[in-house]
């Protein structure tokens, strides 16, 4: 924390400090390997797989793994591999969107709450208190019951349902921030308002935030491949995880592959922003280990 | 005051969280797009009759009285029609509360007993090979997806071992047992993750306290330690973790049902989201959302039960 109120270099100098400074810190940089291998593979998808993730391809149909297709084919031919590579795309850009609209919104309404303080704090709060008086899977899925099936009404779900806690967490940083000696120096310097809290309040409590939404990314893309999997997030043919595993469930019998190479792609995925998560507490002193 | 004092007025407490779950569940019918008179009688029904059934329901008054005709209903335990069975929403629920039950009572059994012992193992032998193995676990245990687990322990015990059926029910009680041990498992695994790291963490803060310390000065042994002074009071905040995880254990439930073709309260909405069945979506969601308050405060209970210092 203390290094965030205090040094003053552009954000870049910070980020690269932060992974220079991890040198002990074996969480962070596996975390951040392992996020920034899947960010390639995602970029890279249409030089790295070796075949078309849709096209279908029937007489080579439900074959094991071979060297031909390291991770075996589906019912309709076509390469698992290619398909977990395709797949990257959209279950990280599903782990990114995700997670920056209830960032966002739950930022702003946690500070303004914090900040504000009476009846808007009161209002704003018990809001927060219903949205997570339900289940947070069942909301979401009540909200695109509503707005019908697919990937824009998942990001609308989760932008409506996600922000509670952020807005929890930012909250509680700022009524601690609102009291500090550095904001007394600066509301008596004469600034207004929203300067002190946009300039001096805020940036002293993203750190939290920031560490909680790498986590955040994996409950994201846990939620968003589950309700792919139900069949109303990614619609099929495309090559998503979650729809990649309901597609194979009929072939579990016959053909393990179909399912347990996209369930490995989430788990390392997941297991990526976990460790970046820990690892970046670690640094920023957030958490003891 | 008492220190049960608390069950008394705490649910008074919750009269407004209730309040603004009736208020959400009742925004959220209202936004379904399209106008449900309409779908009622089709396009080419007379303005007359599109008024009269308007009138009928109450859709001519203004919102708020719509939404007090809708608390009132609730009152009565009346939450509507569902479109694809033809029947009360509130009974169709009740159908199916007995296995979603299940599965949550089991998965947080089953939890306990992996959870348990693993934590026990890793806080004792901290820093060794075993703990280093079983905190891998807890790390990479929280990205796994419930219903990928669950399909795997269906290739495993289903498939290639056969030990257990591939989906469903059963009928008697032992058949259903039968049925329910891999889906309960399946959502023990994921949960047990989080709950094993958090066991450990506070196992190890026990380890170092005062307590423990005196009780070795007392010359008692480890073991005893462990079992009577250590593990109860580790358990504490674990009881607490389960109650904050309530709501991620009814979606990881309504997901694992429709892996094992469950008949429970989850297939029920997955199933009327498809045929959009709104009264029935609008029904389940209002019941597990109640019933996360309720559970939430049967923790509150038990954790002013399990430890004396807790006043609520």
């Amino acid at each position: 924390m203390s290094d965030f109120a205090l040094s003053r270099g552009n954000w870049l100098e910070r980020g690269i400090g932060a992974l220079r400074l991890g040198r002990a810190n074996l969480n962070l940089r596996l975390g951040a390997g392992i996020v920034l291998a899947w960010a390639l593979v995602a970029l890279l998808a249409p030089w790295i797989a070796p075949f078309d993730p849709i096209a279908h391809n029937l007489p080579d149909k439900l074959q094991g793994p071979s060297l031909a297709y390291p991770f075996g084919t589906d019912n309709f031919g076509r390469d698992i591999l290619s398909r977990v590579i395709y797949g990257a795309r959209i279950d990280l850009q599903m782990g990114v969107i995700g997670v920056l609209f209830p960032f966002l919104i739950g930022t702003t309404i946690g500070s303004i709450a914090g900040y504000a303080g009476g009846w808007v704090d009161s209002v704003l709060m018990r809001l927060v208190d219903v949205v997570l008086a339900f289940p947070f899977l069942v909301l979401m899925l009540a909200i695109i019951a509503i707005l019908g099936p697919g990937l824009y009404s998942f990001y609308i779900a989760m932008a409506l349902v996600g922000w509670v806690s952020y807005a929890r967490l930012v909250r509680a940083q700022v009524l601690v921030l609102k009291t500090s000696d550095f904001v007394t120096a600066a509301r008596s310097l004469g600034f207004g308002r929203l300067r002190i809290l946009f300039r001096h309040i805020l940036p002293n409590c993203i750190a939290g935030s920031i560490v909680f939404s790498m986590s955040d990314v994996v409950l994201v893309v846990l939620s968003g491949s589950a309700i792919s999997y139900l069949g109303l997030g990614v619609q099929p043919p495309t090559a998503e995880w979650g729809v990649m595993i309901a597609e194979g469930q009929n072939f579990i019998t016959t053909a393990w592959w179909i399912t347990t190479f996209p369930g490995l792609a989430i788990v390392f995925m997941a297991l990526g922003f976990s460790l970046l998560a820990d690892g970046l507490a670690e640094r920023l002193g957030l958490r003891q280990r | 005051m008492h220190r049960y004092s608390f069950v008394l007025y705490r649910p008074l407490q919750l009269i407004p969280v209730l309040f603004g779950i009736s208020v959400l569940s009742f925004v959220l019918v209202k936004s379904i797009p399209g106008d449900p008179v309409r779908m009622l009688l089709g396009t080419k029904a007379t303005p007359e009759a599109v008024a009269r059934i308007r009138a009928l329901y109450g859709l001519d008054e203004p919102l708020f009285m719509q939404y007090f005709y809708f608390l009132k209903n609730l009152g009565i335990g009346e939450m509507g029609q569902s479109i694809l069975y033809k029947t009360p929403v509130l009974p169709l629920i009740a159908d199916r509360v007995a296995p979603t039950l299940f599965l949550v009572i089991g998965s947080v059994l089953l939890t306990l007993l992996i959870a348990v012992p693993l934590a026990s193992v890793a806080a004792t032998w901290r820093g060794r090979a075993v703990d280093h193995a079983i905190r891998a676990f807890t790390t990479a245990g929280l990205g796994f997806p419930a219903f990928w687990l669950g399909i795997m322990l269906i290739i495993l015990f289903s498939v290639k071992l056969g030990l257990f059926p591939v989906a469903g029910y059963g009928e008697t009680v032992i058949d259903k047992l039968h049925h329910m041990i891999l889906p309960c498992l399946t959502v023990a695994l994921a949960l047990s993750a989080v709950v094993t790291r958090n066991l450990r963490a506070s196992m190890i803060a026990e380890l170092a306290s005062d307590h423990a310390t005196a009780a070795r000065a007392k010359g008692l042994s480890e073991s005893w330690i462990f079992r009577r002074h250590i593990l109860p009071n580790s358990l504490i905040p674990a009881i607490n973790l389960l109650a904050i995880n309530v709501g991620w254990l009814i979606g990881g439930s309504v997901v694992v049902e429709t892996v094992f073709s469950l008949p429970g309260m989850g297939q029920l909405l997955v199933r009327a989201i498809f045929t959009r069945d709104y009264m029935v979506v609008q029904g389940v969601t209002l019941v597990f959302a109640c019933a996360t308050v309720l559970l939430n405060f049967i923790a509150d209970v038990l954790t002013v039960a399990a430890d004396p210092r807790v006043k609520l």
